[in-house]
């Protein structure tokens, strides 16, 4: 986390961890991860959302509101306190939603949808149907001007909360380029397949559009900008990602420290020896690298860095590699139990492997640091 | 005894001072009036290399202290300027395209000087802060010794007390310039009877003095930079002692403080760059001038390669900037210092093999005089793990002393250091 947040932030930080761990305990998760098919409950999530989980990114003037006036960096403390639970809820695909509502969306758009956004009583989910922001996620869906309204062809996903959502931003490809939709979620021609996924409450779908029409007026923003909106929501969803997993890598590496002093082998603690301290001293080098430079993605893309997207993908790339790292070093460290069921490790390393994995791996974000870098692709 | 007030420097501006935008102006209308340009495509670190005996330096010291550029962050009674670390970021950042005398950073500035701030009696800080600053006094510190570095307390160099002196005799090592150098910082045993923690005394010692002698220690890598000293009969004022007598491990500590903060970067006491990093206004990697000169821009892995490096590099100033405000809010103890310095150290070990990795042939054999001679940089590649305290201590700082870990077992614990079996 920051080191420095203000008093309000420090408000929200302890109702959204007051609210969650009475809420979702880790007992909560594992039974929603048996019981409840879309891994989250609705009313909960409602409650939530009247915390202020998704009005962060909205401005006051579409009901929305930061309590810092920084609503990212507000959100970030949410997605923090999430990564130490474990939490459900569609967080990360919602608030990238509202935030594009907000940010691009006509005023119909935005009244028609933001209020139940915020509210919690709908869910919304980003459809990448096409390669964009240096990302390819594998889907191919494409939009043409019909005769009745735009349509769309094609397949995306796994898309994250594909199954839940009421509503789709869906980025595909045109003849002119990419451009984004909004699509209800309940349109004709669209089919949900359940996907898999690793983490156990969060739940992915492969989404596939046939034939879909939309009306013109369901096109998000204008030509001229939606490069620049989709390397925004990416970058707002990676920085989203990266607080999720360094808040499960500090709350493991916590839990795997009071592990080593209260462990007792050959009459002394694991924490006494010299082979698992370096350990543990390289894992907090690490682990403060990654609130270091997660807290930096953050600010740069809260305050409109010319370097944002650089930034954003340093953090990705870094928490995406060292975040597993970490948390396996800390199986290893538990012993055999680390590796069952029954203990909480592997909730925590499926979370951060999924994070580490979709919306670009390291090495998709290594690459567009390269690019920021200025390397030419071709021999000089 | 001093509660090392004498380093705090404020993180911004304060209503006294002139505000940092009017300052970087005037910075950069006095650096280009004053400051020689770098030449093209050199850094402070290989113009350093080609100024052995440091007269150079002396001369551009100069320069920014008569034009009341020297010091940014030290208090005015001592020739400073008494000015923000916002100020001195400002000043480094205007000063990356000229020759600045950056040896005097480390370890002079950011070590001696801000330990002496911390301990030095009012007259050691006025005699000699301010010729630091001038240009006049090069320091250095005499700390590791031939029969062990790592285990710094138990040192067997010995100061015996005769009257108004101190007589030094034995021998240093791994001192960092200390032929071109006027003074140390030097770290020797004043009572064997007690455990070896509680014998030591810190001393101001001239180094160019009868009884003293610096040999240069030639490198695997060919240079010779390092030395060691040999010390024989040489008196030292019992008014050149720094803190109070017996209690020299006190101010060790805080001189490892200071290095460890320096190595790690987040020291104020800094002025201009090394080497002009990213992130602190230059955009040069190193890395990818050598991928462009070796024609592999479009090679997929290296530039992984090259943006792992770049990332590594982003971090490590991300990592300081924490570090830094965490142990100034008391949020991380101090020892957390540690945490930097050994990702600096990892990630130059890390930096060094992306190069050879990307270099190829070229590092075992070359033709070109001018292209940077990387195997013998490869060489030297462990010189930052080892430097200031090794990797290994580093881990042991940061699990004891951040994480709350149990000490490692020492068989001189308590013992009086007569009877502890040393080398």
């Amino acid at each position: 986390m920051d080191l420095r947040i203000t008093d309000d932030q420090q408000l929200l930080l302890e109702t959204t961890r007051k609210f969650l761990e009475s809420t979702a305990p880790l007992e909560t998760v594992r039974r929603l991860a048996d019981e409840e098919p879309a891994g989250f409950d609705r009313d909960w999530w409602r409650s939530g959302a009247e915390l202020g989980w998704i009005s962060l990114l909205v401005s006051e003037a579409d009901g929305g509101g930061s309590v810092s006036g920084h609503g990212l960096l507000d959100l970030v403390l949410v997605a923090e306190s999430m990564g130490r639970l474990v939490s459900p809820g569609p967080l990360v695909p919602t608030n990238v939603v509202a935030e594009a509502l907000a940010r691009s969306g006509s005023v119909d758009q935005r009244r028609r949808l933001l209020p139940g956004l915020m509210s919690g009583t709908s869910v919304a989910a980003w459809c990448l149907g096409a390669p964009a922001a240096g990302i390819d996620s594998g889907g191919r869906v494409g939009a043409k001007l019909g005769d009745t309204g735009v349509v769309l062809d094609g397949v995306s996903g796994p898309v994250e909360a594909g199954g839940q959502a009421d509503v789709y931003l869906v980025t595909a490809a045109t003849e002119d380029g990419v451009a984004q939709f909004i699509v209800p979620s309940d349109s004709p021609g669209v089919t949900v397949d359940a996907a898999n996924s690793l983490d156990v409450v969060r739940r992915f779908a492969q989404i596939r559009f046939d034939q879909v029409t939309v009306g013109q007026d369901a096109a998000l923003g204008v030509a001229e900008t939606t490069v620049a909106d989709i390397e925004h929501q990416l970058q707002t969803v990676a920085v989203l990602q990266c607080a999720e997993m360094v808040g499960a890598m500090d709350r493991v590496f916590e839990f795997t420290v009071e592990y080593a002093a209260d462990r007792y082998s050959f009459g002394r603690p694991l924490a006494s020896y010299q082979a698992l301290k370096h350990r543990f001293a390289d894992m907090k080098v690490w682990l403060e690298a990654a609130h270091a430079t997660a807290g930096a993605a953050a600010r740069a893309v809260d305050s409109g860095s010319t370097h944002a997207a650089e930034l954003v993908s340093v953090a990705k790339a870094y928490i995406g590699d060292r975040g597993p790292v970490i948390l396996q070093d800390c199986v290893q460290i538990h012993g055999g139990i680390g590796v069952t069921w029954d203990h909480d490790l592997h909730l925590y390393l499926r979370r951060v492997v999924v994070d580490r994995t979709q919306w670009g791996t390291p090495r998709d974000h290594r690459e567009r640091v390269a690019v920021a870098m200025g390397m030419e692709r071709g021999d000089p | 005894m001093s509660t090392h007030t004498g380093t705090d420097v404020a993180e911004e501006a304060v209503d006294s001072q002139e505000d940092v935008e009017s300052f970087r102006q005037r910075a950069r209308a006095w650096l280009a009036e004053s400051m020689p340009l770098l030449p093209e495509g050199y850094t402070n670190q290989q113009l350093s290399r080609e100024d052995e005996s440091g007269e150079e330096a002396r001369r551009l010291q100069r320069i920014l202290f008569d034009g009341g550029f020297a010091g940014l962050c030290f208090p005015v009674a001592y020739g400073g300027q008494g000015l923000s670390r916002a100020h001195q970021r400002a000043f480094t950042r205007e000063s990356l395209p000229y020759r600045m005398p950056t040896v005097f950073n480390v370890p002079t500035f950011t070590i001696l000087a801000a330990t002496l701030l911390d301990f030095g009696t009012e007259e050691q800080k006025v005699r000699h802060i301010p010729a630091m600053l001038r240009g006049d006094e090069l320091w250095v510190q005499f700390l590791s010794e031939p029969s062990g570095g790592s285990d710094l307390a138990g040192l067997v160099t010995r100061a015996t007390r005769d009257g108004d002196v101190f007589v030094l005799n034995g021998s240093k090592i791994w001192s960092s310039g200390a032929f071109r150098s006027d003074y140390a910082l030097c770290l020797a045993r004043t009572d064997w009877r007690v455990p070896k923690h509680r014998g030591l005394t810190m001393f101001i010692l001239k180094i160019h003095q009868p009884g003293v002698e610096v040999q240069q220690i030639k490198m695997s890598n060919r240079t010779a930079e390092f030395c060691q000293e040999f010390f024989d009969d040489v008196p030292i004022p019992v008014t050149d002692v720094v803190g109070e007598i017996n209690d020299g491990w006190t101010v060790a500590s805080r001189l490892l403080f200071h290095e460890r903060n320096a190595v790690g970067g987040g020291s104020p006491f800094a002025s201009g760059a090394v080497i002009a990093a990213a992130g602190q206004g230059g955009q040069r990697s190193e890395l990818l001038e050598l991928a462009r000169a070796t024609g592999q821009t479009g090679d997929p892995r290296v530039r992984q390669l090259v943006a792992e490096d770049r990332i590594n590099e982003r971090i490590q100033s991300q990592l300081i900037e924490r570090v830094t405000t965490g142990i100034r809010t008391g949020a991380f103890p101090g020892p957390a210092g540690a945490l930097p310095r050994l990702f600096a150290a990892t990630n130059t070990e890390r930096h060094v093999d992306i190069a050879l990795e990307i270099a190829g042939a070229d590092v075992g054999a070359w033709i070109d005089d001018d292209a940077p001679p990387l195997g013998e940089v490869y060489l030297n590649r462990q010189g930052s793990s080892l430097g200031g305290g090794s990797n290994e201590m580093q881990r042991n700082i940061i699990s004891e002393r951040v994480l709350g870990m149990p000490r490692e077992y020492a068989a001189d614990r308590d013992k009086p250091f007569d009877e502890v079996r040393h080398n």
